[in-house]
């Protein structure tokens, strides 16, 4: 199909190129600027950092021979007995593997009840005094930014070694992020069942029972389902502290170059880990429902 | 207000008679509702005790942390201001580096694991499978395995951040690529284009700002974790930290964590101005 393409002057068109030209020289020297800015920001981040590009080129064979070092020696002749030799600690591992999951669990469930007890007093829509609710979100935002292993540090000195100090300080990190995102799903929901239980007559604590409570609580256990996945993750290594867990016998293993023991262990908490996602993402779905897979 | 309310307590009788089905309560989802609260709490009973909770404990040590916070007041860097403000800035060198390098390194693999840029299965499937054993290590474990490589000091916080990472980009790379559209691809093909031109104009300058946008997402959080990485030796304020707390010495304990804190609310605040530039108001969440 032929249409006729109007065609500009040559003097028309020198202007609309030139333009073009203009427009990309100015895009490039944006680019050029940023490129040079990370550059120059790398630099002084790899003084700073002691980065050693020399010794990392002496060193970095070291980490191929690690991997090397720590897998465990298998023949197919012998598989059976080199098995075993290789997870020669299997029970207590998967004790402690057990004990770093109910570390996980126990966080979860008390930092769950944590955030739920404190999102609706950090929403805007359901808190009208500011003070409370500026108390509220300063309150969560300490507990999410401090890290869950200094919290367990810290609580290893008050409490003595053992899980309980590691399952609060998950807890208390957990109430922080848990708060927050209870808290935007309270903002976020249909305010129409709220002014019907007000109208009706009722009180604070019967407005968040039956009017907001049934419309959150699916994303609710969804938020903390996937938190659980996060406590797994940092189950395994509050240990290094000294605060329960499976972590403590990693540290020991790669402390002390027990090479075989480290694959063993990491294997079992990958695995681990890969469960515990594949089944929470099943339940999640589930409890969210209609939302596609892909 | 409350008349209403006192209106329908008195009527309750009248109400319940005339509208029996909004009362009578639903047996099996409650009986259902109930059995999992039980179990999860019996769950929770099952763990408390096999982990050795005991109240005794618990009140000796809560007893002990109150003595501890009055301890923390007023918060004190004891004269070593500089050193801290030091370790402070190889913090931040860590987060910077590490998330830069996880970066440049997850690019090529996320290519790899999408399915609209490799057609091979099987390509797709293994190294969906690596990142996924990757994302599933800490990055502590990570920075007790590079100390043994590079030795003690930041090098190898900036590698473990990078291996840790790369897990997580190379996963929301490919997804990024794959929710990418196809048009602009295939009118690059269309005009005669390869295929690395065809990612390179086609694919990249839509998620482009996506995936700055998830990288600057990640210094944040990695400024979290570069302050813990020198617990296990490897660089940063945490050595600090774990020093101070292991000497009981409070007040630098608290002037830390409140540095930290600072330092954390600032890069938040500047990662998002700069995430709302890029990619605009309104899709980025929180």
């Amino acid at each position: 199909m032929a249409t006729a393409v109007p065609r500009r002057s040559d003097a028309q068109l020198a202007q609309l190129i030139a333009g073009y030209r203009r427009a990309v020289a100015a895009r490039r020297r944006r680019t050029t600027l940023i490129v040079l800015v990370m550059i120059a920001a790398s630099v002084l981040a790899g003084a700073a950092g002691e980065v050693d590009v020399t010794t990392f080129i002496a060193n970095i064979h070291r980490l191929p021979s690690y991997l090397r070092d720590i897998t465990p020696a298998l023949t197919f002749a012998n598989l059976g007995a080199d098995l075993a030799d290789w997870y020669w600690n299997l029970g207590h591992w998967l004790n402690l593997l057990a004990d770093t999951l109910l570390i996980a669990y126990l966080a979860s469930l008390a930092g769950a009840v944590g955030g739920f007890l404190l999102c609706f007093a950090a929403s805007a829509n359901l808190t009208r005094s500011r003070i409370l609710r500026f108390a509220a979100r300063r309150f969560l935002e300490f507990c999410r930014t401090v890290p869950d292993i200094v919290f367990a540090l810290v609580f290893v000195v008050a409490f003595g070694l053992g899980a309980m100090p590691g399952v609060m300080a998950i807890a208390i990190h957990t109430t922080g992020a848990l708060g927050k995102l209870f808290a935007e799903v309270v903002e976020n929901i249909d305010m129409k069942p709220v002014e019907g239980v007000t109208a009706a007559g009722g009180t604070w604590a019967e407005v968040v029972r039956f009017a907001v409570v049934p419309q959150v609580l699916p994303n609710f256990a969804s938020y903390a389902l996937l938190r659980f996945e996060i406590n797994a993750r940092s189950a395994t290594v509050i240990g290094f502290v000294g605060a329960g867990g499976i972590g403590q016998d990693l540290l020991e293993a790669i402390r002390k170059f027990y090479y075989s023991d480290v694959s063993a262990i990491l294997l079992l908490i990958i695995v681990m880990v890969m469960i515990i996602d594949m089944t929470t993402e099943r339940v999640r779905h589930a409890l969210i429902g209609a939302e596609p897979r892909r | 207000m409350s008349r209403l309310r006192d209106a329908a307590l008195a009527d309750r009788a009248g109400l319940t008679a005339r509208h029996p089905a909004v009362f009578a309560p639903p047996l099996g989802r409650r009986a259902l509702a109930a059995m999992a609260t039980a179990s999860l709490g019996a769950l929770a009973l099952y763990a408390a005790w096999r982990l050795e909770f005991s109240l005794a404990r618990f009140s000796a040590g809560i007893v002990e942390l109150g003595h501890f916070v009055s301890l923390m007041v007023p918060p004190s860097a004891g004269g070593r201001l500089p050193t801290y403000v030091k370790a402070l800035g190889e913090t931040l060198a860590i987060a910077f580096l590490g998330t830069l390098l996880a970066a440049l390194l997850a690019l090529p693999i996320g290519f790899l694991a999408a399915r609209n840029v490799v057609a091979s299965r099987i390509l797709h499937f293994a190294s969906r499978r690596v990142l996924d054993t990757i994302r599933g290590i800490d990055v502590l474990i990570w920075a007790l395995v590079f100390i043994n490589v590079v030795g003690l000091g930041p090098f190898a916080g900036i590698l473990a951040i990078a291996a840790s990472d790369i897990g997580a980009f190379g996963k929301l790379f490919s997804e990024a690529f794959e929710a990418a559209d196809r048009r602009p691809v295939e009118a690059v093909v269309a005009c005669g284009g390869s295929r690395l031109e065809a990612i390179r104009f086609g694919l990249l300058p839509q998620t482009f700002p996506v995936i700055v946008s998830q990288v600057l997402y990640f210094f944040e959080s990695n400024t979290r974790s570069a302050t813990i990485i020198g617990i296990v030796g490897a660089g940063g304020i945490g050595l600090h930290l774990v020093e101070q707390i292991r000497v009981l010495e409070w007040r630098t304990v608290a002037f830390l964590v409140l540095m930290i804190l600072v330092t954390v609310a600032i890069i938040d605040w500047l990662s998002t101005r700069l995430r709302l530039a890029i990619i605009g108001r309104g899709r980025v969440a929180g």
